[in-house]
């Protein structure tokens, strides 16, 4: 670090680096000054007037709950079973090469080709309409990639010995997963998959196609409903509201319900899975 | 005996059937893709797709033509790119090989922060503060462009190609480093000619991943890239993206129209874009043997 | 050798792990309540062919067993083996100690209760019996409730081995399972074998040539996969028969 060039480089590299940093601060600062002016319990706890320019955001509020528990529903316990055969079952074939490839392609398929996707199968082929139920489905479908691979990861970290053991003792395979694999994995497999979710819930191009409704200033009653969610609304609100200028404060405040939701709902994930994998330190 | 024979059988069946949902998932979207889309491909034929314009909606004839809806996402991608690289590998760099720990400690989850904000947030932040900002600085008429689109873009893949990349750098065995020290080249020069050299396939692929991020992204592009659908290489222009287009229209067609179909053309089209990227960076990473 | 009935028999094995093959054309008769020592240069099979005498080698992918082993005459390579029942009739000791991260009682009582012992006093009676025979019942007693990650490396393998104990095994199968300890552990553990010798037929890997002289009846030396002598302990180490374990006896190699 002696000469002028190679003391300019740090610098450089610092530079960029703080600079996505701040740029980061900026963005959330800029929701969190604008958004809480307009943020009050009667914005959360009343339905919207006037297509979304005036009262509250309560019916998105819900809609994005419901559309995140359904996918959580489905999501789960498919990963975890997905997780499950890959990490203690599978063998190096064929079907075992095929699903990897399938999980690292879902991956990467975008947003809104689940959308179309989600569109083509459940509103349309089985006929749910655009629904929670179509919604939900097409983003479960979404994470399941990431809901496996988390759970996969979790179970690795579980110390081979303790199988073995078990499996010594005269365990069947599916004692020694329920007794000594899963107990410890458990808390890694959900909060692994609840980063997944919080990502899902603040998604809309899946739902855009497949679930989501403009303005509905009521409650959905099943799960055959339509429904108003946070992403959706935001956009409604901020490019297709007659007078976005006007309804700005409106759209800062969802746009802090949303960013809080899913960060809130990240971060809780983090701070659990690290006091987990203190926990259980091997 | 035999009972917990056939339980054990019964579980590991329900655990294969539950682990090839994936492959069933993939299998129909290549399915449904492919049954609406096929329809156009049909009738009026996919000629009308190599059409300079895309105009779906018309009194005369209808202009299916997918140029300047791809020109459209390779101005953002390549803009966004353009953006990513330098920041995330320089970051990248920085915090694997200079930060001190308790600043790595900030500056790993901080970043990953980014990776968390929705979409939609990042793109009304684009359309009420960005675009605005980009139009002054530029003096445009409008801020509603492939710029911005590309800025809010690399935003969303500078965390995923800044954690791949980092993660490439720090699997760079230390024996390598140390030679490199102990022939007498400083710390810098080590990390430049030595670390950074022997990680690039694995910074490739993070690009790579990022960049299938970038094309594939919906919302940010539909609200502040201006959706016109012009066959332009111009930055500066509005730009109409697949994604956006997709988003954007499909909810005004009729089921089963033409319209319809040509969307899922373009959906096709998309995926199979991203397939060739993500697929390329798996294949990188697996050479390299940066991934198990 | 020795006049029992043989424990076990086994008769030309062969073992591969996909296209490599690891042992070849094993042959030994392994007799009861007797300590058998496996010993050889790492590498040379001994821990595998531990592990194909309670089936362990089965969950490992690609791995292909020919020749049979008999233990008390059945076949344990017969199609419609029951492996579970199998290893319960076999306990295994591995290198590493691995509790359970349970309480100690738990982990004893985790062999009974997946065989279905359910009453509680007959699972405190067999954890009692079971600590007491791995000689660790004194240092426990008092915490059989704690955690067992909190007890010390020797400690830790004398609870494994009262855990294997837990599920009455006939045969009693120990990976090298001093490896990972101290001197004084060690001699505990060794002393703790030479406690049950008369009760199980004890089948310990070992790289510790002095520890197999110790502890042992019998000792079979393996090299490259294949069985090159197996005879009393104490003629293998004063009066062996083939060049090549007299070479790995004296230090020549391993």
């Amino acid at each position: 670090m002696n000469n002028p060039g190679e003391r300019l480089t740090y610098l450089g590299l610092r530079l960029a680096t703080y600079g996505v940093v701040l740029v980061i601060g900026y963005i959330l600062a800029d929701i969190i000054w604008h958004g809480i002016p307009a943020l009050n319990w009667a914005f959360l706890s009343t339905p919207p007037q006037q297509s979304g320019g005036a009262g509250g955001i309560l019916p998105a509020i819900v809609g994005t709950f419901y559309l995140v528990s359904g996918t959580l529903l489905v999501a789960l316990p498919l990963g975890i079973g997905g997780a499950l055969y890959l990490s203690e079952y599978a063998t190096r074939n064929r079907l075992t090469m095929a699903i990897r490839l399938a999980i690292s392609t879902l991956a990467g398929v975008p947003s809104i080709v689940f959308g179309l996707f989600g569109l083509g199968l459940f509103v349309i082929f089985c006929n749910f309409g655009a629904s929670i139920l179509a919604g939900a489905l097409t983003l479960a479908c979404m994470v399941l990639p990431t809901i496996i691979v988390a759970c996969e990861e979790a179970l690795l970290a579980v110390p081979q010995g303790l199988r073995s053991s078990s499996l010594a003792l005269g365990a069947t395979k599916w004692q020694t997963i329920r007794t000594n694999v899963l107990p410890y994995s458990l808390p890694g497999m959900l909060t692994g998959t609840i980063l997944a979710i919080g990502r899902a819930a603040g998604e809309t191009a899946p739902i855009l196609l497949t679930a989501a409704a403009f303005f509905l200033p009521r409650l959905p009653g099943s799960i055959f409903d339509q429904v108003m969610a946070l992403p959706y609304h935001l956009y409604i609100l901020a490019t297709q509201h007659p007078e976005a200028e006007k309804v700005r404060p409106m759209q800062y405040a969802t746009a802090l319900v949303l960013l809080l939701l899913v960060l809130g709902i990240t971060m809780g994930a983090t701070i659990l899975r690290s006091k987990f994998r203190k926990k259980y330190r091997w | 005996m035999a009972q917990r024979q056939w339980q054990e059988k019964a579980i590991h069946l329900t655990l294969v059937a539950m682990a090839t949902t994936s492959l069933l998932v993939v299998a129909l979207i290549f399915l449904f893709l492919g049954k609406e889309a096929i329809p156009f491909l049909q009738e009026p034929g996919i000629a009308r797709l190599l059409d300079r314009q895309w105009m779906p909606v018309s009194f005369q004839l209808e202009h299916f033509g997918l140029l300047p809806l791809l020109s459209g996402s390779l101005v953002v991608t390549l803009t966004a790119t353009l953006i990513t690289v330098p920041f995330s590998v320089m970051a990248a760099i920085y915090i694997a090989e200079i930060a001190r720990p308790l600043e790595r400690e900030f500056l790993k989850p901080f970043i990953e922060l980014l990776a968390s904000i929705p979409s939609v947030v990042l793109g009304f932040f684009g359309l009420v503060v960005l675009a605005p900002l980009v139009k002054g600085l530029f003096g445009l008429p409008s801020g509603l462009n492939g710029l911005t689109g590309g800025l809010l873009l690399a935003l969303m893949a500078i965390p995923t190609v800044i954690s791949i990349s980092e993660d490439a750098i720090m699997s760079v065995p230390r024996h390598l480093k140390q030679a490199s020290l102990a022939l007498g080249a400083s710390e810098l020069q080590t990390i430049l000619k030595v670390t950074v050299p022997a990680a690039l396939p694995g910074i490739i692929a993070a690009i790579m991943l990022g960049m299938g991020r970038i094309v594939g992204e919906t919302m940010v592009v539909m609200m502040v890239t201006g959706n016109a659908a012009l066959v332009t290489l111009n930055p500066f222009q509005s730009v109409r993206t697949m994604t956006a287009t997709i988003a954007a229209e499909m909810g005004e067609v009729s089921f089963g129209s033409v319209h319809y179909s040509a969307l899922f053309c373009v959906g096709v089209v998309l995926m199979l874009v991203t397939f060739v990227l993500n697929l390329g960076a798996q294949r990188v990473l697996k050479r390299y043997g940066m991934m198990s | 050798m020795v006049n029992d009935t043989p424990k076990i028999q086994v008769q030309t094995l062969n073992f591969f792990y996909g296209p490599t093959q690891a042992l070849f054309d094993i042959t030994m008769d392994i007799p009861p309540r007797r300590v058998t020592a496996l010993i050889g240069p790492s590498g040379c099979g001994k821990s595998t062919f531990l592990r194909t005498l309670n089936r362990m080698n089965d969950i490992i992918d690609g791995a292909r067993v020919t020749g049979e082993v008999l233990i008390d005459d059945n076949n344990i390579y017969a199609p419609g083996t029951d492996v579970v029942r199998l290893r319960r009739n076999v306990g295994m000791v591995f290198q590493k100690s691995n509790p359970f991260p349970k309480s100690i009682f738990d982990n004893i009582a985790y062999g009974p209760r997946i065989h279905g012992v359910k009453k509680q006093a007959e699972l405190v009676e067999i954890v009692e019996r079971s600590l007491t025979r791995a000689a660790l019942w004194d240092e426990v007693k008092d915490r059989l409730h704690k955690n067992a990650m909190g007890l010390s490396g020797g400690q830790q393998q004398r609870l494994c081995i009262a855990r294997a104990l837990a599920v009455d095994p006939e045969i009693l199968l120990m990976d090298e399972p001093a490896s990972a300890l101290d001197p004084k552990s060690t001699a505990r553990v060794e002393e703790l074998i030479g406690e049950l010798r008369d009760q199980y037929t004890i089948v310990i890997v070992t790289h510790n040539m002095q520890q197999a002289a110790r502890v042992s009846d019998l000792t079979a030396f393996f090299y490259e996969g294949e069985l090159i002598e197996f005879d009393r302990t104490n003629r293998i180490y004063t009066n062996p028969a083939k060049k090549q374990t007299e070479d790995y006896i004296t230090g020549r190699f391993g």
